[in-house]
Formats: C-alpha cells, sequence, structure tokens
C-alpha cells in the first residue's frame, strides 16, 4: 500500500519548508550571493548606460543560475548527511513523489531569490524588469532549472567530489534553457513579440521535466 | 567472490581475442578512409569560390554525424543498462562517449582550420559553434562524472543517466542553426540562414565525394572505434577480475 502521489509531494515540499523557515539557511544564502553577485557584475563589467539594457538580462539568469547551484547542492546534500533521504527511500512511496518533492522545494527557493532580483536589479540597473511577462519568464526558466537540477545534484551528492562536480555536469547541460530565456528576455525587454519563444520554453522545461521523471529513481538507489 | 559476481564481470579470466568480424571491419574501414580521402581531395572538383580550402567540409560534416553516431550509442547503452543491469552496455555506453568525443573534435578542428580563411578568424562566438563547443563540455563532463565515483555499480547508474541526458546538447546543435537565425554557420541540408558565411551549391559533384566520406567517417570509423573499445574494456575487466583472484589466494 503506497502513499498516493500528491499526498506525499505535498508532505515533502512542507517538509522542505518547514526546515527552511525554522534554519533559514538555503535562501538566506542564495539571495545573499545573488545580491553579491549582481554587485561584482556591475563593478566587473564597468557599465556605462547602453551597456547595461544589454548585459541586465544576462547578469539576471547567469546570477540566478550560479545560485540555483548553489542552492541545489545544499538542498541535495543535506538530505543525504542527516539520512533524509533514506527515510524517504524505506517510506512506501513512489519514488517520482521524492523528485517532486524536492524538485518543487528547490522551485520555490530559487524563485523567492529571482523575486528579490527583479526588483532590485530594477533599481540598481536602471531598467524596468518588474513586469508580469518577466516574471512568468522567470518562472518557467528557473522550473527548468529545478527541473534538471534536482536529478543532477542527486547524482553529484553521493560522488567523492561533490559540491564541486554539480557546475560541471549541469552547466552544459542547461545551455538550451538559457539560450531560451535569455531570448525570452531580451525579446520582452526590447518590446517584440515573446510568446512563440514561451513556448519553446515551455517545452524545454518539459524535457527536463521528464528526463528527471523518468531518470531520478535511478539515482537513488542503492 | 559473490562482489566480484554482483559487480557483473564475465566469470572466465581469459583474455578475449577480437573475431574475425572485427578485423574484416578494420582493414575495410582503413581501406574506405583513405578511399574516401582520395574522393574529397582529387576526385573533387575545386570550388570555385572558396578554392581547396572547402574540401575540408567532407571531413567536418561527417565528423560530426559520426560524432552523432556515438552518443546515441551511449544514449542507447545507457537506457539498456538501467532495464538490465548488464555491464555490456554501460561499456558501450563508455566507447560511445569516449570516440564521439574525439570525432567532435575532429569536428571542431577541421570547422576552426575552414573558418581561418572562409569567416578570417579561427573561432568566433557564433551559435552553433559555441553549442558544439558545450557538446564537448557536456561529454568531459560525462568523463569527469565517472571518474569522480568510485562504487562501480553506482557508476554506471550515473553515468547512464547523464548519458541520456547530455544527448540534448547535441540535438541543440543539430538544430541550432534553424532556431537561432543569426548564425553564419551555413546549413548543409536545406535553406542557409541569413547571414550564413561560406555556403556553397550543393552539387552533384560535392554529393559524390560527401556520400561516401558521410559513411566513412559517419557510420564506419565510429562503429570500428567503438567496437575496439569495447573489447579493450572488456580486457580491462578481465584483468581487474584476476587481480581479485589473485589478492583473495
Amino acid at each position: 500500500m503506497t502513499t498516493p502521489l500528491l499526498k506525499t509531494v505535498l508532505a515533502i515540499i512542507r517538509k522542505d519548508l518547514r526546515a527552511e523557515l525554522r534554519s533559514r539557511e538555503l535562501v538566506s544564502t542564495m539571495v545573499l550571493f545573488a545580491l553579491l553577485s549582481v554587485l561584482v557584475f556591475s563593478f566587473a563589467l564597468e557599465l556605462d548606460r547602453n551597456a547595461r539594457q544589454e548585459v541586465v538580462n544576462g547578469i539576471l539568469w547567469v546570477t540566478l543560475v550560479f545560485a540555483s547551484i548553489l542552492g541545489l547542492n545544499r538542498s541535495l546534500a543535506t538530505e543525504r548527511e542527516l539520512g533524509g533521504m533514506d527515510a524517504m527511500m524505506i517510506a512506501p512511496v513512489p519514488r517520482m513523489a521524492i523528485y517532486l518533492g524536492k524538485m518543487v522545494g528547490n522551485f520555490l527557493f530559487v524563485l523567492v531569490v529571482g523575486l528579490v532580483l527583479l526588483p532590485l536589479m530594477t533599481i540598481l540597473y536602471n531598467v524596468v524588469l518588474v513586469q508580469l511577462s518577466l516574471m512568468l519568464t522567470l518562472m518557467l526558466g528557473v522550473f527548468g532549472l529545478s527541473a534538471i537540477g534536482t536529478l543532477l545534484a542527486a547524482m553529484t551528492a553521493q560522488t567523492r567530489s561533490r559540491e564541486t562536480l554539480l557546475p560541471i555536469a549541469m552547466l552544459p547541460v542547461i545551455i538550451p534553457l538559457l539560450l531560451v530565456v535569455i531570448a525570452v528576455t531580451s525579446s520582452i525587454m526590447a518590446g517584440d513579440e515573446y510568446l512563440g519563444w514561451i513556448g519553446v520554453l515551455s517545452l524545454v522545461d518539459l524535457i527536463y521535466l521528464v528526463l528527471g521523471l523518468v531518470l531520478f529513481e535511478y539515482v537513488i538507489e542503492d | 567472490m559473490s562482489a566480484i559476481q554482483s559487480m557483473n564481470m564475465p566469470i572466465t579470466t581469459e583474455i578475449p581475442t577480437a573475431p574475425n568480424r572485427l578485423w574484416i571491419l578494420t582493414i575495410a574501414t582503413v581501406i574506405f578512409t583513405a578511399l574516401g580521402f582520395v574522393f574529397a581531395m582529387f576526385v573533387a572538383k575545386t570550388d570555385v569560390n572558396q578554392g581547396d580550402i572547402q574540401r575540408i567540409f567532407y571531413f567536418h560534416m561527417p565528423s560530426f554525424f559520426g560524432a552523432l553516431f556515438g552518443f546515441v550509442a551511449t544514449v542507447i547503452g545507457g537506457i539498456n543498462f538501467l532495464r538490465t543491469r548488464q555491464t555490456r552496455w554501460d561499456n558501450l555506453a563508455l566507447a560511445g562517449v569516449e570516440v564521439g568525443l574525439a570525432l567532435a573534435l575532429i569536428n571542431l578542428a577541421t570547422g576552426s582550420i575552414w573558418a581561418r580563411p572562409i569567416w578570417n578568424t579561427w573561432w568566433t562566438w557564433d551559435a552553433r559553434l559555441t553549442s558544439a563547443a558545450i557538446m564537448c563540455l557536456t561529454y568531459a563532463a560525462y568523463l569527469m562524472l565517472r571518474g569522480g565515483i568510485e562504487n562501480p555499480e553506482k557508476r554506471r547508474m550515473f553515468a547512464s543517466v547523464y548519458g541520456i541526458v547530455a544527448i540534448t546538447t547535441a540535438i541543440l546543435t543539430l538544430v541550432i542553426i534553424r532556431i537561432v537565425p543569426s548564425s553564419i554557420h551555413p546549413a548543409v541540408i536545406g535553406p542557409s540562414p541569413q547571414n550564413a558565411e561560406g555556403a556553397f551549391e550543393f552539387s552533384q559533384n560535392v554529393a559524390m565525394a560527401l556520400g561516401p566520406n558521410f559513411i566513412i567517417w559517419g557510420v564506419l570509423i565510429p562503429l570500428t572505434l567503438i567496437w575496439w573499445r569495447i573489447r579493450l574494456q572488456n580486457r580491462v575487466d578481465v584483468v581487474n577480475l584476476r587481480k581479485a583472484e589473485a589478492l583473495s589466494e
């Protein structure tokens, strides 16, 4: 008798959110990192007003990618260290539910970082980023990052080099997502038609999600 | 001993010898590669606009498809390993990555040599060039991932998963000139992007030299190399088995 999928997923999400509310470890680290990254970029690139417009979406997404790598590493490593993963494996729940639960949790945490970044970068770079369409793009982009990232982080958390391996494994694989998401963001900011690109972005998300759903059970097997 | 058997290793400790079929294939590949070279270099006529440098295309595009052949073999090996847990499928996946990566690097190198006179640069951050480089990095990451896992069963499992995920970058490289219209890389099949530099007419003359080389570099060479690589892996397994036996005595 296994617990139904949705119930399990919600339970895992609730667990992650509660742990996060009490420790405030993940989101605070990621937000702090994101702030630093945005500042470092603005110094490193010595942006003038025109250059800002062009690179701001790149800065946004590079920062989000690195922040999500940071969060994913912690999220899955903690689960291993504290025996959470073992407990979930013993529990009579579908393996897919573990993936979905962890994935949605990571998605929410990175989304918070993104939602902090949008108004902040609007102020710092003087480019209007607080738009409904950009928030939709943000959600879809972060969803894709979490979908493939949770799968890969579950693997790299079990390797010898751990934290160092996730960026190496993840960065090349998310290039398709990054390419599309940057295209959406720049078309929105340039005021062009972007709905077609949103479709492509959703397709990439769907591919990552399916890969994660199908392959995750092999990754956590002992 | 039970630990060794659970690792799915062959029970025999004899060094496997290559079958005749493999030798025939190898000799055929060597002969055909030489013939393909002659076709590309001497039989095909010189391009009107680009001159002799255009001949490198006969190796450039086929070697990409050879890489794709290897990476598809990795996906097949990965899926079958996850299904059956037989080591031989993982050996196929590993061979596919190594051979595919080598051919992908040949693809990059020949492209670079061609681009020097045609684009006046060795490298440019064009969409397709970048994605081809990313594809190489993905498979380099595959090899690093394998190196980072000590437990052989887990290593095979993770490598299978990553090998399946990694094919997305190869597919992206294939389709990117259709979705990024600003690419300067010419398309061989169908219309080239608007900004493509260095496209040439796909004449009968081109097809005559491309056809054989496509089969040679796209199928024969990767197939032969993958086969040899699997045999090498089998030998490694036998050596490991003997080592384990010697230690247990």
